[in-house]
């Protein structure tokens, strides 16, 4: 079971996790952050996040553009492309049943998805590499991907600028405050409309970072390459508590960690990895039901 | 259905239009079963098979108001069922050629009807398991646990070598051709819906939907309740899928994947979130849509190269076309009404009203 199992491999699953985890969160914060909004699950973050991909994709391999003006595009565009989302299929629910809103988010990943699958075929395209990324170094007997450095510092730096927009800045206050009530929020003067947007904004901001360092990782776009991780970080974000931007990253943390352990410690599980986030889901929400760090809801009549 | 109490004289002299209908719908599957050609066959196997699996969906998701997504994960399990007990004993080592079949699973073979119902029950346990520490919770939980099972189930049917066979599938499932097991198992099942909606069961369901926090004042036990709701509707579509693997004679992991679940959201959105009615007719819509759109997926459509006809196009219409339902004309086909001979005939007065131009726009139909 722990057969050959060294200090220095250990060393290295950690990094892999930290590096894992890391993306997790990122993604994770834009479920936290629309959920404690809406309260809407938004099931296109996953297939936001695949677009991103594309995005990318299609800057560097298609219209050979440097990396970094890919780069800033692709964060912009998919930032555009949340906005939009939430501009054409949820703000005209507003008032509707809330399972019209689940239902339009479902109907826009779907959508996601299929155009994907239409304009860019099903096929995996193979995203270029970045050689100083991705050749591995040695630093005390353990070999590492630069990539799996850099992702958590981006992210850390990241995380660190998002708590900063929300509890120091005037849009933070009003997201704090529409999440907190939504009607009173509306009746203090909040333009609710332009704080959901740049909420919207902000998560997609944070899926397309993710998908960048995804795809330095793991070099492969396709169509439906959104749906698992999005399944996953939603589940980090249950983990955290949701609603709660530190809990999305403790969750991310907490998922990465626990599928790359398992995966080093029981080989033969490794068809299985997939399933730990669903079973660490099914555990918190009969012990936990609110998350690590979420407050007990009180329904009010 | 109060009328359940009275003679069968009663009955038949205020239902006789849905005895008829009845009649008549047989006769015509009947009839149907004797003239079809086999792609028609399957097509209409495959709509009826689609019925059952939405009007189970609709049943939790329209009816109860507790948003499940794990119809493919349930006919999944169904589907293995029937595949795994129905599949001839002695074509069993031909079909395992990479690991031989689990010693305690390898001679059993049972009935379709056995499997099929066995199906139905295995996936309600499995509902079970899903449904205990979900349902106890308020919010969206039960959608992403849903949502997350159907691909775990994925998972764990691709890893299981010895009694799934794995990615390769299990194939040479003896098929149905007949119409009336799948037609059957419709009517059976849309009947039972039927009953159980206008039950007291069914009255509990609905109030849950409209507010939760009433129905617990009122009485209503919201954990019982919404787990009846879901167990039946896991039932359901355990049969849906075991009859689906009957049709097709060959399951596979990858048959199941979540955008079935998908097609089964448009169906439902479509007919109208709370309406038997409009699930059947939009499960034929969609199903015969479906194949009939299939030229979009062509290159050559129209004799013409016309680049915008490619694979991928008819799917990218339907998810369009679920965008449009949700947003402009939310209630669907039906919104929460039943096609009733009442209903049919206020339609049919207020068609008849725009037509003579006399108070079009106070008689608009639905409320």
């Amino acid at each position: 079971m722990v057969v050959g199992m060294t200090l220095s491999t250990f060393l290295q699953q950690l990094i892999n996790g930290l590096s894992l985890g890391s993306l997790y969160a990122l993604i994770a914060i834009g479920y936290t952050m629309v959920y404690g909004i809406l309260k809407l699950i938004n099931f296109a973050h996953g297939d936001i996040f695949m677009m991103a991909a594309y995005f990318a994709y299609f800057g560097i391999a298609v219209f050979l553009l440097p990396w970094y003006v890919t780069f800033i595009i692709t964060i912009l565009l998919t930032m555009a492309l949340g906005a939009l989302i939430e501009r054409t299929a949820y703000r005209p629910l507003r008032e509707a049943p809330k399972t019209s809103l689940l239902i339009s988010a479902i109907g826009v990943s779907f959508l996601l998805e299929n155009l994907a699958t239409y304009l860019f075929s099903g096929k995996p395209q193979a995203f270029p590499e970045f050689p100083a990324m991705t050749t591995p170094i040695f630093v005390g007997g353990i070999s590492i991907q630069p990539v799996s450095v850099a992702i958590p510092i981006v992210a850390f730096v990241l995380m660190t600028a998002i708590l900063f927009i929300i509890n120091k800045t005037k849009v933070g206050m009003a997201m704090r405050a529409v999440s907190v009530d939504y009607d009173t929020a509306k009746l203090m003067g909040i333009k609710i409309d332009n704080v959901i947007s740049s909420t919207f904004a902000l998560g997609s901001g944070l899926a397309a970072v993710g998908a960048l360092l995804w795809c330095m990782k793991y070099p492969s776009v396709l169509p439906l390459m959104g749906v698992v991780p999005g399944l996953k970080c939603f589940i980090a974000a249950v983990i955290g508590g949701i609603g709660n931007v530190k809990g999305a990253v403790i969750g991310g943390l907490i998922l990465g960690f626990s599928e790359v352990l398992m995966v080093a410690f029981f080989p033969a599980m490794t068809g299985y990895r997939d399933a730990v986030a669903f079973i660490i889901l099914i555990v918190i929400l009969l012990f936990l039901p609110n998350g690590i760090l979420g407050k007990k809801q009180v329904e009010k009549v | 259905m109060k009328n359940t109490q009275n003679s069968l004289g009663t009955y038949l002299k205020t239902h006789w239009k849905t005895v008829v209908f009845l009649i008549v719908v047989l006769i015509g599957i009947g009839i149907a079963d004797q003239m079809v050609n086999s792609f028609v066959r399957r097509l209409l196997n495959l709509s009826a098979i689609y019925t059952i699996v939405a009007l189970s969906m609709n049943l939790i998701n329209g009816f109860t108001g507790q948003f499940s997504l794990g119809q493919a994960g349930f006919m999944a399990i169904g589907a293995y069922t029937v595949a795994i007990f129905t599949v001839p004993v002695g074509l069993r080592a031909t079909i395992f050629y990479m690991a031989p079949m689990a010693p305690f699973l390898a001679n059993i073979q049972l009935p379709f009807v056995v499997a099929l119902l066995l199906g139905g029950v295995l996936t309600t346990i499995v509902a079970f398991l899903i449904g205990a520490p979900c349902l106890r919770l308020r919010g969206d939980y039960l959608a992403i646990a849903t949502l997350g099972f159907s691909e775990i189930i994925r998972i764990v049917f691709t890893n299981t070598q010895t009694i799934t066979n794995g990615a390769l599938g299990i194939k040479s499932i003896p098929t149905i051709s007949s119409l009336w097991w799948t037609f059957g198992t419709a009517i059976i099942i849309i009947i039972a819906c039927f009953l159980l909606i206008s039950s007291s069961y069914g009255r509990a369901f609905k109030s849950i939907r409209e507010d939760e926090i009433a129905a617990e004042a009122m009485g209503v036990g919201l954990f019982k309740t919404k787990m009846t709701s879901f167990l039946i509707s896991a039932f359901f579509t355990g049969i849906g899928g075991g009859l689906y693997a009957a049709l097709l004679g060959t399951v596979d992991p990858k048959q199941f994947y979540f955008t079935l679940t998908y097609n089964f959201v448009l169906i439902i959105v479509l007919g109208g979130m709370g309406s038997i009615s409009g699930t059947i007719i939009s499960s034929f819509i969609v199903t015969l849509g479906q194949e009939a759109l299939r030229f979009l997926d062509e290159p050559m459509a129209f004799g013409l190269d016309l680049p915008i006809f490619k694979p991928g196009l008819r799917m990218v219409v339907f998810s369009f076309l679920l965008m449009v339902v949700v947003l402009f004309y939310r209630k669907g086909l039906m919104g929460t009404n039943e096609l009733t001979w009442d209903f049919i005939g206020q339609k049919y007065q207020s068609i008849k009203a725009r037509f003579t131009k006399k108070a079009a726009s106070t008689q608009g139909g639905d409320k």
